[in-house]
């Protein structure tokens, strides 16, 4: 992270916070979206995705231009690879220790059912 | 290899909540009294805190599950090689909620908060931790993929070794 400004990571994750904001991320990866095509899609007002796309804008995920009456929103300079790369190793941490958390909990599921058997006998 | 069968509800999520937040969610499939069981008994506990996949091996757990008890958890390959991770409870409510602090980086740790909330006799976990800085919970990130890059590639080499044969 250290060639990596902080400040840049943050306004990232807060925009990355938003499920919306995802999924406008994820439709813009498939190709530009107007503000009036992605307020249709998530079914939302054209303020409120305004909004969604301002926050988009501002930590560079999205850039928007006006041609005439239509704003066109596309991925912005700023990739989501470090962002990403952060919480998928997290994830992974967590996955593994989760996985192995199963296997505990489900072994004192079969011995409190043995108990159990054990008891109304 | 049989893929394993992923409960969509089941998967763990990872979510930075602020600059100074990271927040963990995910179900299990039994009540609460159990998964707060396996957080709580040390015995319990060290069989999956530290997967193999980890590639750490624990060399003692101690914890003293109550509010102002002390935690102790000692990793290395030998005796003299060793890190340890302690701090105490702050909260704890009997198969609901347990916070405790980190000190093992001076006095400035992180706090972790975990709850449990079953519905229907599945357990949702919501684990937050929540750093003094934004610059501690990059670096917190930072420090475990390095530690688990090198233990993907050790674990490449290994199986590289393997099908060699």
């Amino acid at each position: 992270m250290a060639q990596y400004s902080s400040s840049h990571f943050n306004a990232s994750f807060a925009a990355l916070a938003d499920a919306t904001r995802r999924g406008v991320l994820n439709q813009l990866a498939r190709g530009d979206a107007s503000i009036t095509d992605l307020a249709d899609k998530f079914d939302m007002t054209l303020t409120g995705m305004k909004k969604h796309v301002g926050v988009l804008e501002s930590a560079g995920l999205v850039t928007t231009e006006k041609v005439g009456r239509v704003r066109t929103c596309r991925m912005g300079p700023c990739r989501l690879e470090k962002e990403m790369e952060w919480i998928a190793r997290y994830r992974h941490t967590w996955d593994a220790r989760f996985e192995a958390l199963d296997d505990v909990i489900d072994e004192l599921k079969r011995q409190e059912k043995a108990r159990g058997r054990k008891k109304s006998k | 290899m049989v893929a394993k069968k992923v409960n969509e509800s089941q998967r763990t999520t990872v979510q930075r909540q602020s600059e100074r937040e990271v927040v963990v969610t995910r179900t299990f499939d039994a009540p609460a009294r159990l998964v707060f069981e396996a957080w709580s008994k040390p015995e319990l506990f060290k069989k999956w805190w530290v997967p193999r996949s980890m590639g750490m091996t624990l060399r003692s757990c101690e914890m003293d599950v109550r509010i102002g008890g002390k935690y102790r958890l000692v990793f290395g390959e030998d005796a003299v090689n060793t890190m340890a991770f302690f701090g105490s409870y702050l909260e704890v409510v009997p198969n609901q909620r347990i916070v405790w602090t980190n000190e093992e980086s001076g006095d400035a740790g992180s706090v972790t908060t975990v709850t449990f909330e079953e519905r229907d006799g599945k357990t949702l976990l919501v684990m937050s931790e929540l750093y003094p800085t934004k610059e501690s919970l990059d670096a917190a990130g930072t420090g475990a993929q390095e530690a688990s890059h090198e233990t993907f590639e050790q674990l490449d080499e290994l199986l590289g070794e393997l099908s060699a044969r």
